[in-house]
């Protein structure tokens, strides 16, 4: 090994002593590495909303004996074994125990819908489904599941019961990490979804950007501003005193900035929460999760 | 209101208690606790429906008794602590506002 000497390092080379003279030897293999350093040793800048909340609050959400939300999952796993619509079928007869078959499915909303069986030749079946190649959520996956499979009428956005089952498919994903799929029939959505993110509104002319990327870790009022991932939906909010959706979220800071929020079955929500999926890829689910 | 409908409580014990020695009881009901000065989205008020009283008893002795009020939020949560003595069967009981009943039963296992 050949000892590297930099003509103007000199004195303090000789101040550090043999630790320096070590670290410099090593040099040219460091830069040879460096293609390959992992970027694990980068701390990444983003973090779950959990974070920012009091202890009392982290407890209420991380023992399933407090979550309120847990009541709704116990509603979303009967409701998973009950038998509806005109086939007369349940969710656990096609998928079984979800726990076994659908765990970090949750993780990977909003996906593209392929229709079921394509490419082998059932035609049929494809055509039969109402969404067939569109983006779906998992509350829509689960209302064209009923549509198509159960023949049962759709869920409203905020029904109780789509609720339940969605929480309790979520909770099949908790600690998983977010893993928005690499389609890239998603791409035009997620271009609309970062688009939104970062377009003011409303009286009060502000973006989602401003507050949850400029000014997070600051506050509002006595409220600390979060990062805004939307991992843990659907999600307990105190304020709420009940279980919402990501829709009902972002409709509430869409009226916050005093604008007119989009009707509940505009395609920008959906845009907005295939973006934030993917401004979330890598962290951890938490549905369902407690909030303020 | 699909929650009023169907009355729902989780409820979490130890997976076994001995005799003699202290448990704790955790209970959670699903219940809106409407105070009765809310507003709905109207105008208008929405009428007051509460819990008002929650019994435990343990092989029927009364262990714990609660009086709700309206400032508590939805949802309640209860946590108490109690000694077995008998058997081992917990009867939590919640009475409320325009007849609300619901009532949960759990036979503990005691550990021999």
């Amino acid at each position: 090994m050949r000892r590297l000497v930099l003509p103007g390092r000199r004195p303090a080379s000789e101040r550090a002593g043999h630790r320096s003279w070590l670290t410099l030897a090593l040099l040219p293999l460091a830069l040879a590495a460096q293609p390959v350093v992992p970027t694990s040793i980068t701390p990444d800048p983003r973090h779950s909303g959990l974070d920012d909340m009091s202890p009392a609050l982290q407890a209420l959400q991380r023992d399933d004996s407090l979550n309120p939300a847990l009541l709704w999952v116990q509603d979303g796993a009967v409701l998973w074994r009950s038998a509806t619509g005109g086939a007369g079928k349940s969710c656990a007869d096609c998928h079984g125990d979800p726990a076994k078959t659908l765990p970090g499915v949750a993780a990977r909303y909003p996906a593209w819908s392929t229709p079921v069986n394509a490419g082998a030749g059932a035609n049929a079946d494809a055509t039969a489904d109402p969404t067939a190649g569109q983006p779906l959520n998992l509350a829509g996956r689960i209302n064209t599941c009923r549509q198509r499979h159960q023949q049962a009428a759709p869920l409203a956005t905020e029904h109780a019961d789509l609720l339940a089952l969605t929480a309790y498919l979520g909770l099949q994903s908790r600690g998983l990490p977010v893993a928005p799929p690499t389609d890239a029939r998603l791409t035009p959505l997620r271009a609309q979804g970062q688009a939104l993110w970062g377009q003011r509104l409303g009286q009060l002319n502000l973006a989602c950007s401003h507050c949850h990327d400029q000014r997070a870790g600051a506050r509002l009022g006595g409220a600390a501003i979060p990062q805004g991932h939307a991992t843990g939906y659907p999600s307990y909010r105190l304020e709420w005193q009940g279980l919402g959706s990501l829709q009902r979220r972002l409709r509430g800071c869409v009226v916050g900035v005093r604008a007119e929020p989009f009707a509940p079955d505009a395609p920008e929500w959906l845009a907005l929460e295939a973006w934030l999926a993917q401004r979330a890829a890598g962290l951890l689910v938490e549905t369902p999760a407690v909030r303020p | 209101m699909a929650d009023a409908a169907k009355p729902r409580a989780l409820i979490h014990l130890p997976a076994s208690v001995r005799r003699g020695e202290a448990f704790e009881v955790r209970a959670l009901l699903g219940h809106a606790m409407e105070n009765g000065l809310r507003p709905d989205g109207f105008g208008n008020v929405v009428p007051r429906d509460l819990v008002t009283r929650f019994e435990c008893k343990l092989d029927g002795v009364l262990v714990c008794a609660v009086d709700l009020y309206p400032a508590i939020a939805a949802n309640p949560y209860l946590a108490f602590w109690a000694r077995l003595d008998g058997p081992g069967l917990l009867r939590l009981e919640w009475l409320g506002d325009n007849g609300f009943a619901h009532v949960e039963t759990r036979a503990l296992v005691v550990a021999t």
